[in-house]
């Protein structure tokens, strides 16, 4: 048995600097590793037989393109997502938000917005969502659009149920959604603080200073070249002692935001102390 | 093949399911410290473990053992554990990327793709070493190594606590060697 990988490390990068050019989208600062397996990925699914057809698809579909940003970006999430870091954001760091007359959150790299729902919980049963405001953002719209409907598969809901009661859940997890037969629908209380806008964290800019920015299991998908422009990025949308969530296997060490920034205990958490 | 015909090892990457953590228990405390290569462990497991599964065996070994984290340098002379819960990748420069994507044979990590991702990478300078485990991860991993050069080496069946992993290997390829539990710490010595 012979096993091909259809797409090599030359077809990926011809594949990437088409589209940066094309579309503006530039993937070439993304993993490589990550992307030629996202890139053989798509060839199987849609059953691509060589590269070319790929590459043609790709430059002279614009409905397909939409397909390929979506299968070549992660949109994998769930909520409360690593109950030790939903924890300490819900007793240590969510209280301090609430001395602010008005709170600004960035989700950056939102997905699906199982994430956005978790945070929009934490702040109803901090009594502070009133004067919160989540800006959800992801590079995809498609996944937006699930983000904006909240509505999620049901055999996925005592997970994430269990996550909750992990991490802290006060109430029955139970009222924040209505169940339908196959779906849950979470209520629009939670949606009444979040705004969903597209956001590209390679190519666009700051847009607002926030107290705590999340960008959980997004970087990972990024070389560190790109990692270390972001991090600019979210420092300069960050104001002083405000905190930058990032994935349970993310860190700001070895980047120059490390000296300025105070790691919250054991957590992927960092405060901006200048 | 015989010990003078030994390539050069830069990477030996094991991969383990249900019946691998007694036999890793077994293998890597044996290991030599002076090694010339990395060891990189993808291995099958419930992701609520409490205390970090390379802990435990940093304790028992020699060599340095750690969990990786994203953009982690590999160094020689070290063993990395794929954490939890997430599909470990390897970069052309020698880093790991993390990545969250689906599940890849009902596993992440899978095998598979950190098998055919390092022969990318590694190719003849690769060993791939599968072990015990209820599923056909790693099968076609193995046989990508095979494909690129890099030695291959599957747990005899026989005295795999689940034989169903290195079975569905020896049906994709013509492994190197196969070998019983103290044959591949011996193996791994000789690279």
């Amino acid at each position: 048995m012979r096993i091909y990988t259809l797409v090599d490390d030359d077809d990926l990068e011809t594949l990437l600097n088409d589209v940066a050019n094309k579309y503006g989208y530039d993937f070439t600062e993304y993993s490589k590793a990550s992307m030629k397996r996202r890139v053989n990925r798509l060839c199987t699914l849609d059953k691509f037989a060589s590269f070319a057809e790929l590459r043609y698809r790709v430059l002279n579909n614009d409905s397909y393109f939409a397909r390929f940003v979506e299968e070549v970006t992660v949109n994998v999430t769930e909520m409360f997502r690593d109950q030790h870091f939903y924890k300490t954001l819900r007793d240590e760091i969510i209280p301090q938000l609430g001395v602010h007359s008005h709170i600004k959150i960035w989700l950056a790299g939102c997905s699906t917005g199982e994430e956005a729902y978790s945070l929009s919980i934490l702040l109803h049963e901090a009594n502070l969502a009133h004067k919160a405001i989540i800006y959800a953002t992801d590079i995809n719209p498609r996944v937006l659009e699930t983000a904006r409907n909240g509505i999620y598969p049901i055999h996925l809901i005592r997970g994430y149920s269990q996550n909750y009661i992990n991490s802290g859940g006060i109430t029955d997890f139970s009222d924040y959604y209505t169940a339908n037969y196959d779906y849950a629908r979470f209520v629009d209380k939670l949606r009444e603080h979040m705004i969903f806008a597209t956001h590209n964290l390679v190519s666009d800019s700051s847009f607002n200073e926030f107290q705590l920015i999340l960008c959980r299991n997004v970087l990972i998908y990024f070389d560190k070249n790109l990692q270390d422009k972001v991090f600019n990025l979210f420092d300069a949308s960050l104001e002083n002692l405000g905190y930058l969530a990032l994935g349970s296997k993310e860190t700001i060490k070895f980047s120059h935001l490390e000296r300025r920034y105070q790691q919250i205990g054991k957590e992927k958490i960092w405060r901006k102390m200048k | 093949m015989e010990e003078n015909e030994m390539r050069r090892v830069d990477l030996v990457v094991i991969g383990g399911s249900a019946g691998s953590f007694t036999v890793l228990l077994e293998i890597l405390p044996k290991i030599r410290t002076d090694i010339d290569f990395a060891i990189v462990v993808v291995l099958h497991r419930k992701n609520n473990f409490t205390t970090s599964i390379a802990d435990v065996f940093d304790q028992k070994c020699a060599l340095p053992v750690l969990e990786c984290e994203d953009k982690d340098r590999i160094e020689k002379g070290k063993i990395y554990f794929a954490p939890a819960d997430y599909h470990l990748l390897i970069e052309k420069d020698s880093c790991f990327s993390l990545d969250y994507s689906e599940k890849v044979n009902f596993s992440r990590p899978a095998i598979d793709i950190t098998f055919k991702n390092a022969a990318d990478v590694y190719q003849s300078k690769l060993v791939g070493i599968l072990l015990s485990g209820a599923n056909a991860d790693g099968a076609e991993g193995l046989a990508y190594i095979k494909q690129k050069s890099g030695t291959t080496i599957v747990q005899d069946p026989e005295s795999a606590e689940i034989a169903t992993m290195p079975n569905e290997a020896l049906k994709l390829c013509k492994p190197d060697f196969i070998a019983n539990v103290g044959e591949i710490a011996d193996l791994i010595n000789q690279f």
